[in-house]
């Protein structure tokens, strides 16, 4: 194969063509970048060290002058049982309902993924979740977890698993009352935040693991329908290690969202009850930073969320550079 | 080792009749392809046959045995895919063994069968890669040594050369044929490669439109094709046909010789042949040109060894002749093959 030949010009161009600043890549790059960097400067950067010089002073909004740098914050927040509380929660609650997510999402994925009379529509209802913002969706859980008019207890006392209203002698199988008061009990709260939690990211990590699965070839499927195996073997084998990248970035993001989430617990149970047995790491450092006004306690209280998302980041940075290699 | 068969075998996907109706008898040891183009069918017959499809209608036996229920594990089958379906994620040794790891066989004796399998491809060497740290042909033997491994009663191969470049699938061609050989499996073999198909077939089954259009020999095929279909699916350049009245003629491109070269001929048939194009391509030369015919003319291609030096310019008519022995006969309507009809020679106008 030849290079196509430069067709030759039989007169030579003296002037030389005028030249447009759009025409310039260094201009035009600049130009198209610098919206996308001053929001990332303003909106995160600023605010970031802003965190970081509160973090390690000791502002109020009463007094908000940088005027000292202090480690007492830090030993301050420490030593709170209720930052204690928090800091535990925020791990319990992402690890659980990772945990559990991650069995449900690849569950529904696999199902959704065989063929099934009306499958567009469990689908939809699937995705739904994520198409709801996080606070309606919160508020919705709220009037399901009631105190009194809980439709989970409303079904519940019919399967007989609470106590009829207004009936004498019958005996709850689960408790023994006619409500189960989900937001009531240190333990049924944090089972409910869970619960919400794995409601919200379900959807996204199962469409990410749906992703995962059509990517793999139906020749390999063949092939292990072929050379045999179970259902199990199948799964340990050879779905899931050829699903370990698309895993990885659903748990990554399904950690990120759960660990720096406060609108499930703000909105269901305000850190209760009894206080603060319930509270995360962002809802304490809004509680702490701007309704009680302490701002350096509430940046101090953030910042251990850092290390967790800064693991994520990493691992996330290597993933992409990863895929751009191969 | 075990015959297969297979009898009124149907698939049809909603309106669509993918397979319909393929009665097939693979013998014992035989080397049987299925050949047509895109669509025709032949894989999804190949895909029932290994259990990964289900037929609408029909029964398939394996040595004897009703299949139609069991799942592919238990056909003792084994696929080898186009795209080779190794698992990316496993070593050449795992993937040769695992189809054995489902036999539940303890170690040792996987390793055994793993090395056996790896010698006979000469894969030995590659057995702690991983598939795709492998050439095409490196990987068409791993997937050759999976499927061998288990000890099958039937092989199943879907286009396993189509991968290759042209300069590998020949010697391809001719190492599977002496491992098929070797082993003495009974073997199915689908393709759309009508050289593959003669070259490696005990026989060949065409198929088109979900039925066989003719089962025979490779040589069966090319002398005698039953129908049009065939006679233009097979050959590189395929049959010519030329209307004569009331049927379809149809003759080789090799078989139709300048007068002056083709004096063995028995029974000559003279054509005057038009000669629009000639390609030289060393050890032949590729003539296009026009013949008469009952639709005015028709285009036909002949092909003449290169020892035939005469001179053919583009261009101009030749005298030309086709031994009489070596024409197809076709009915216009149906298609298919008849017996031969005496037909007068028009009277040719000749200019070379």
């Amino acid at each position: 194969m030849s290079a196509p030949s430069v067709p030759q010009s039989s007169q030579v161009i003296e002037e030389t063509p005028r030249t447009y600043w759009l025409d310039s890549e260094r201009f035009l790059s600049i130009v198209m970048l610098s919206p996308a960097a001053v929001y990332v400067l303003l909106l995160v950067g600023i605010p970031f060290v802003l965190a970081i010089l509160f973090a390690f002073s000791d502002v109020t909004v009463g007094d908000p002058t940088l005027d000292h740098f202090t480690l007492d914050t830090f030993q301050r927040v420490l030593t709170d049982p209720n930052f204690q509380r928090a800091l535990s929660n925020n791990v319990v609650f992402t690890l659980i309902s990772q945990a559990i997510m991650v069995v449900l999402a690849n569950v529904l994925a696999v199902a959704l993924t065989r063929n099934f009379p009306g499958k567009w529509f469990v689908r939809f209802l699937i995705l739904l979740p994520w198409a709801t913002p996080i606070a309606i969706g919160a508020i919705g859980w709220l009037w399901m977890f009631d105190s009194v008019y809980s439709p989970i207890d409303w079904i519940f006392r019919n399967l007989g698993l609470l106590k009829q209203i207004g009936v004498t002698g019958q005996v709850g199988i689960l408790k023994n009352a006619t409500n189960m008061y989900w937001l009531g009990e240190p333990g049924l709260a944090m089972f409910s935040v869970i619960l919400v939690q794995i409601w919200r990211m379900l959807p996204m990590s199962t469409v990410i693991i749906m992703a995962g699965l059509t990517s793999i070839s139906p020749d390999i499927r063949d092939a292990v329908q072929i050379d045999g195996v179970g259902w199990w073997r199948e799964w340990r084998e050879v779905t899931l290690p050829l699903l370990r990248p698309i895993l990885l970035v659903a748990m990554l993001f399904g950690i990120i969202f759960t660990f720096t989430d406060m609108t499930v617990v703000y909105v269901l149970t305000r850190g209760g009850p009894p206080p603060n047995t319930t509270q995360v790491l962002a809802s304490w450092a809004f509680i702490k930073g701007i309704q009680s006004g302490n701002l350096s306690e509430g940046a101090a209280t953030v910042m251990f969320m850092l290390p967790v998302l800064l693991g994520v980041a990493l691992v996330m940075l290597r993933i992409a550079r990863r895929t751009e290699v191969s | 080792m075990a015959v297969v068969e297979t009898r009124g075998l149907k698939k049809h996907f909603n309106d669509v009749k993918a397979v319909d109706g393929v009665d097939l008898t693979i013998q014992e040891g035989e080397f049987l392809v299925l050949l047509g183009p895109s669509g025709c069918g032949k894989t999804t017959t190949m895909r029932m046959i290994a259990g990964l499809e289900k037929p609408t209608h029909g029964e398939i036996y394996i040595g004897g045995r009703k299949v139609n229920d069991l799942p592919p594990r238990a056909r003792k089958v084994a696929m080898v895919f186009q795209s080779y379906a190794l698992y990316p994620h496993m070593t050449v040794y795992n993937n040769i063994g695992f189809p054995l790891k489902a036999e539940k066989l303890d170690k040792n004796a996987i390793q055994r069968k793993v090395e056996w399998a790896a010698a006979m491809f000469n894969i030995g060497h590659l057995l702690r890669r991983k598939p795709r740290q492998l050439s095409g042909g490196e990987r068409q033997r791993v997937a050759l040594a999976r499927a061998v491994v288990r000890e099958p009663d039937v092989f199943l191969l879907d286009e396993p050369l189509s991968n290759l470049d042209a300069k590998l699938r020949a010697m391809a061609r001719d190492e599977l044929k002496q491992f098929q050989r070797q082993l003495g499996v009974t073997t199915l073999y689908v393709t759309h490669d009508q050289i593959e198909a003669m070259g490696m077939g005990d026989r060949v089954a065409v198929m088109s439109g979900g039925q066989v259009r003719q089962l025979g020999t490779p040589q069966e095929l090319y002398r005698s094709p039953a129908d049009t279909f065939v006679a233009t699916f097979l050959g590189s350049p395929p049959m010519n046909l030329v209307e004569k009245d009331t049927c379809i003629l149809g003759f080789h491109p090799e078989h139709i010789l300048p007068a002056d070269v083709h004096r063995e001929a028995r029974d000559p048939l003279h054509i005057a042949f038009q000669v629009t194009r000639v390609e030289y391509l060393g050890s032949e030369r590729f003539l296009y040109g026009l013949v008469d015919s009952s639709k005015g003319q028709t285009k036909i291609v002949t092909t003449i060894p290169s020892i035939v030096t005469l001179p053919i310019e583009a261009g101009r008519t030749y005298d030309f002749v086709v031994d009489r022995h070596d024409l197809s006969f076709f009915d216009k309507k149906t298609e298919l093959r008849i017996t031969p009809v005496p037909f007068a020679e028009e009277p040719s106008s000749v200019g070379g």
